[in-house]
């Protein structure tokens, strides 16, 4: 007789499932209907400077905060710690994603965002505008990195840029040959790295099916990788669902993929440069080269959260990450363009700046920063309405199937 | 018989006693559960991943409707079942050998070599199996000289993983239910005429049938819950728990509806042991 109630339970709880399914109307998404300008929420900004508290909690990009652990020469939160009295406690994130839900946590005091993460930092009211005044290093930064659409909302700064690159192809050069120089090698030649293919674990790599697509297949009409209509969804979610099969996994944790190529599991596939770097260090054959169709990227952003803790500490931090000898450092051994245009006197090889276009915006123009899809199409058309990032979000779990 | 007053008292200390762990089982954990299935009936500003508190049922019926939850659901039942059947098959020999065959310090070095693996913590062996099944690891080094290769990573090698890490949930009760099993009856089977395959068919299956059952609520259960053995060696391979930890970041209120569908399978599944008879002697 128990039984019976039990199987009276469960028949119950499918019956509610089922119910549920049925019923609703479609409201589709969430509350989305932001129209031409964007509000961003009122938060009080930084008036003055007052002593450190000790400690500062960041999340940051793998090899944004190096500590020596994993280069005794590579150090700069060190000597941070020395100067300041600010403790350091790290947290690495893999993804812009991870970094957005860490932010609202409300446990951190800095973050490392990229495009795609700050605007959706900024509207949720977690992070601060912040004052550049407070931050003496900030009037070395490039010019072209300053008051961007990504980091400041009408004029006002919402952290401090830190630097910028692009995603690479990262293969073994002694299983993979020839040397490949087109993203073609992860799509349509996939199947002859078929299970040693990798891909970044995150929607926003959807973005760089796009990007093929917009070089090689024009009449889809794709001008910007982060504006794609329903149509254009629907091609790069074909492409990656053919490049699926060829996948040995996805990465989004950055010594996966080190271990990945290192062992050979992986011979090709979507990297930055510091893992490229840091799988030579472990003896592995690898290259990493920035493809003809050019690349997605990253121009990261410091911010302050709006409930920062320790907030003192996060603009010693903002300005010491940016500082002209310490955003050299970072932009060597992450393999990125500095912020600072100090920093590239500042640098171990001289011509580090030269090689990674610091100062070039031209060049840029072939890197398409990430940064979040909306409805209303990024690359100005009006008369279609673009996927967004929850879509991009839904596609990617079908992709993965 | 005492008067009312110290039954009255032993009453007390009881309901002392027993209302601190009510209160766990009751707040911390249906609470919480009763949390997690209100929450998925929100939804998430798609711009800022915040939730948004509008009640609504789109993420049951996103559920529901959409082929690819459908065949992630399937796929993570199948492995359930399939890690069940391998530790079922593993640990009744295992466990007979341990109960009836081998005695003294032999039974005690198996005990220790069984629940050994229980010791080390569940990433470490996790890890150590994405460096065995790797490239050049020890499996395909092994294989190599048969000319086979390993299973690299991917859902075979999940199975395999989590068989591997369930494995002594379903020997412990197996081995325990066999201790207790009358060495009479064995002999009496053998007395009668039967051979040993019909004395493992008629006499012991029966009698470890619910312990069976028991050891196989856990494997089944750890087994759709799990998300992070195969992230580290399922290759591309998605199953349930993978999806809801990828979404919790993004949309909280569709992975909340996600995990009500391990919970209704477990209880379904609960309800067919139960029905079986297997939780009768707990």
């Amino acid at each position: 007789m128990r039984n019976t109630n039990v199987w009276k339970a469960a028949a119950a709880a499918t019956v509610l499932l089922l119910a549920v399914g049925c019923g609703s109307g479609g409201s589709g998404g969430g509350g989305d209907d932001r129209g031409g300008g964007f509000r961003a929420p009122d938060v009080p900004m930084k008036k003055t400077l007052g002593k450190g508290e000790g400690q500062v909690n960041i999340i940051a990009w793998a090899g944004y905060a190096e500590d020596g652990s994993n280069d005794p020469n590579t150090d700069w939160v060190h000597p941070f710690e020395k100067q300041t009295g600010c403790k350091v406690n790290t947290k690495v994130a893999g993804t812009s994603d991870e970094m957005v839900s860490l932010m609202k946590t409300g446990q951190y005091d800095t973050v490392s965002a990229s495009g795609d993460a700050t605007l959706r930092l900024i509207a949720s009211g977690d992070a601060a505008p912040v004052n550049t005044k407070l931050v003496p290093n900030y009037k070395d930064i490039f010019a072209g990195l300053k008051k961007q659409p990504f980091n400041s909302v009408d004029g006002q700064m919402y952290g401090i840029p830190h630097g910028r690159g692009a995603n690479l192809l990262m293969y073994r050069t002694d299983k993979v040959k020839p040397a490949p120089d087109s993203w073609r090698a992860v799509f349509e030649d996939a199947p002859k790295h078929a299970g040693k293919v990798t891909a970044y674990d995150s929607p926003i790599y959807i973005a760089d099916a796009a990007l093929y697509l917009m070089k090689t297949e024009p009449q889809l009409g794709i001008k910007n990788p982060y504006a794609l209509d329903q149509k254009q969804l629907d091609a790069a979610v074909a492409l990656l669902k053919k490049q699926h099969g060829n996948i040995g996994e996805y990465w989004s944790d950055y010594q996966k993929e080190v271990t990945a190529f290192k062992g050979g599991d992986s011979v090709i596939g979507t990297t930055w440069q510091v893992i490229a770097n840091l799988t030579k260090a472990e003896k592995a054959p690898v290259k990493a080269v920035l493809p003809k169709e050019g690349a997605t990227g990253w121009s990261d952003t410091w911010m302050v959260a709006a409930k920062a803790e320790h907030p003192n500490c996060a603009y010693k931090w903002l300005d010491w990450i940016v500082s002209p000898k310490v955003n050299a450092q970072v932009a060597e051994y992450f393999g990125e363009a500095p912020a600072n245009a100090e920093a590239c006197k500042e640098t171990a090889d001289p011509k580090h700046c030269a090689t990674y276009h610091a100062d070039d915006e031209s060049y840029y123009k072939r890197v398409h920063f990430w940064t979040t899809p909306v409805k209303q199409c990024l690359d100005g058309r009006t008369n279609v309405q673009c996927t967004d990032y929850a879509q991009w979000t839904r596609a990617w779990t079908e992709i993965k199937g | 018989m005492p008067a009312g007053t110290s039954r009255t008292g032993a009453r007390l200390r009881l309901a002392a006693l027993l209302t601190p762990p009510l209160l766990w089982l009751g707040l911390a954990y249906l609470g919480s559960l009763a949390v997690l299935l209100l929450s998925a009936f929100w939804t998430t500003d798609s711009f800022t991943s915040d939730v948004v508190h509008i009640w609504n049922t789109d993420n049951f019926r996103t559920l529901l409707t959409d082929p690819v939850y459908r065949t992630i659901t399937l796929r993570t039942l199948g492995v359930a079942v399939a890690v069940t059947l391998i530790d079922a098959l593993l640990a009744l020999p295992m466990a007979f050998f341990m109960a009836r065959v081998a005695s003294g310090r032999w039974r005690r070095a198996l005990f220790v070599a069984v629940l050994m693996p229980l010791w080390a913590g569940y990433l470490v062996k996790a890890y150590a199996w994405r460096v065995m099944l790797g490239e050049h690891g020890l499996v395909n080094a092994v294989l190599a000289p048969l000319g086979l290769t390993g299973p690299g990573y991917g859902l075979p090698a999940a199975v395999l993983v989590l068989a591997y890490l369930w494995l002594p949930y379903m020997i412990l009760p197996v081995f325990a239910a066999l201790e207790r099993l009358p060495t009479p009856h064995l002999e009496a089977s053998a007395d009668l005429g039967a051979g040993a395959w019909r004395t493992l068919r008629l006499v012991v299956l029966p009698a470890v049938r619910p312990a069976l059952l028991a050891g196989s609520v856990f494997t089944f259960s750890l087994s759709l819950g799990d998300y992070l053995t195969v992230q580290i060696v399922g290759g591309r391979t998605q199953l349930l728990g993978n999806v809801i930890a990828s979404q919790v970041t993004l949309d909280l209120p569709l992975a909340a509806a996600l995990s009500a569908v391990p919970v209704v399978l477990v209880v379904c599944y609960l309800a067919a042991v139960r029905r079986a008879g297997a939780l009768d002697s707990l």
